[in-house]
């Protein structure tokens, strides 16, 4: 493992991206569990697929550029609607994440960037060898990304324990919720399309989500949960990339393996406790 | 000293009134109220004074130094605090929300606040615990200490018994008697109108009839008298 750290830059990147990712994932992910938008993230991912397809249709050399602020407006409609619409929000985000699929799929048919099309389309949504063949910009944009995300949480930390728990306590003591949110909407979904490049866009929910439920099995404050979340997740996404590279399994599907064997073990070590 | 005081309020939504020509004041060390069927507009009333909805008609003045981000908030408990992970502690510190300013992290002050409200409601003991493990009464206690912590004034209370068992529902009361004899003004919000208003100073009665005043005068008042009947009938 060790010749291939020194030997190959891109497992290095690999790993670089990766962890930082699944840390932002998971740092979010507490948030969006016990708020309950699971299904706003895993609906944000099939809109970063429909935008992925976009891009490369367009011909984006960087398709971030694209697929980033698309799925950040989709975020934030999904969370306005979601509060006062006339489509229900759960209806409101199975009909855009849908829609987005079927755009996106139709886009990548029409007009092929490369010959082999289901080739394509299966490395967009599970993310088979993506991480592994990242360019330099896009290695520099994740951690950027990453980091602003990681100090984003933490500054806002307390806020967000707020509005999660007790949203009408929140607005009532004067904090301002509504703009808390757009930030949490806006900040998970710089993390879907950062995911992308990790598991594609079809496993995303599943990074998101497994360390948080993993950790809420365990830990009983916010702060704890929050901090087992995030070292779940780590130890998964390591776990999971160097794994894949030893055994030429897709990257994707194997970190998501890893975190759905922590929930297991977090499960039964819960009910022990219990 | 007056603390709050509403003109005229008219209360609803678009083109549904449900209240108009509110008026009424509340003095400091008050403990008032707020009584009426369900649809009588209580809950509009409540998020009219909290700032959180904006009245049709009518002015709400705060004195005294109070705002409405100032009030002590205990609102219902909501679905998604059943199974949150969340400490005693944590929940408790959470009411300080309104002294963060433009701070990230907590105070020393406000840390120190959220403890002395956890000993003035006897729940020091389960700072460490977690919420969602607690009994009901428990849980308002956490609920009222943190809505504490957010005033030094006026606690606004919604349904601060619903859901407990007689005799936590008289510890309850017991517990919001005391508070308000210590010098904070109550306001509280019931439909259960013949066990809340045994504590109360003054009553306001929303809906069908209408009624601000003293208690004494409510159970001689055609309204009183036919819902403190009632609501014995009930039980």
């Amino acid at each position: 493992m060790i010749t291939y750290l020194t030997d190959y830059p891109f497992v290095r990147y690999a790993l670089i991206v990766g962890v930082l990712i699944a840390l932002c994932s998971s740092l979010l992910g507490v948030i969006l569990v016990l708020k309950r938008f699971s299904y706003i993230g895993d609906g944000l991912s099939h809109v970063a697929f429909g935008a992925m397809a976009i891009a490369a249709v367009v011909g984006l050399t960087d398709n971030m550029l694209l697929t980033l602020p698309i799925t950040i407006v989709c975020a934030i409609l999904l969370l306005w609607t979601g509060q006062n619409a006339k489509i229900k929000g759960d209806a409101a985000i199975a009909m855009i994440s849908v829609g987005a699929l079927a755009v996106g799929y139709l886009l990548m048919n029409l007009f092929p960037t490369s010959s082999n099309i289901s080739g394509d389309v299966c490395s967009t949504l599970f993310g088979s060898a993506k991480i592994l063949t990242l360019t330099k910009s896009e290695v520099v944009l994740s951690i950027v990304l990453s980091v602003i995300v990681v100090i984003l949480f933490i500054a806002f930390y307390n806020r967000f324990f707020a509005v999660t728990f007790d949203e009408n306590f929140a607005r009532a003591v004067g904090t301002k919720a509504n703009l808390l949110n757009l930030l949490i909407a806006t900040v998970i979904a710089v993390i879907i399309v950062l995911a992308m490049n990790l598991v594609g866009s079809l496993l995303v929910s599943a990074l998101v989500i497994f360390p948080a439920l993993s950790a809420m099995r365990i830990f009983k404050s916010f702060k704890s949960v929050t901090i087992c979340s995030a070292v779940i997740s780590v130890f998964c996404a390591l776990t999971g990339i160097i794994l894949s590279i030893l055994w030429g399994t897709p990257t994707g599907s194997t970190i998501v393996i890893t975190d759905i064997a922590a929930f297991v073990i977090c499960s039964v070590t819960g009910k022990i406790r219990n | 000293m007056e603390q709050l005081i509403c003109k005229n309020l008219k209360l609803g939504y678009e083109d549904i009134t449900l209240t108009e020509d509110l008026s009424f004041s509340v003095e400091k060390g008050d403990y008032l109220c707020i009584v009426g069927e369900n649809g009588a507009g209580k809950s509009t009333l409540m998020k009219t004074l909290l700032r959180l909805q904006k009245p049709l008609a009518g002015t709400i003045e705060y004195k005294d130094g109070l705002t409405a981000s100032k009030i002590g908030y205990l609102p219902q408990q909501t679905v998604i605090q059943k199974d949150f992970p969340a400490s005693v502690y944590e929940v408790v510190l959470s009411g300080c929300q309104n002294s963060l300013g433009l701070h990230l992290f907590y105070s020393r002050e406000a840390k120190k606040r959220a403890l002395d409200n956890m000993v003035r409601l006897g729940i020091s003991d389960l700072a460490k615990r977690c919420y969602r493990d607690l009994s009901g009464g428990q849980q308002q206690r956490v609920l009222l200490a943190r809505a504490l912590c957010a005033t030094e004034k006026m606690l606004l209370l919604d349904e601060p018994v619903a859901g407990l068992d007689p005799l936590v529902t008289n510890e309850m009361y017991e517990l919001i008697e005391k508070l308000n004899d210590e010098g904070i003004t109550v306001i509280m919000i019931s439909h259960d109108i013949a066990c809340s208003v045994k504590y109360a100073k003054h009553v306001l009665h929303i809906g069908n009839d209408f009624f601000f005043g003293t208690i004494e005068d409510y159970r001689k008042s055609p309204a009183g008298s036919k819902y403190l009947e009632g609501g014995h009938h009930h039980h």
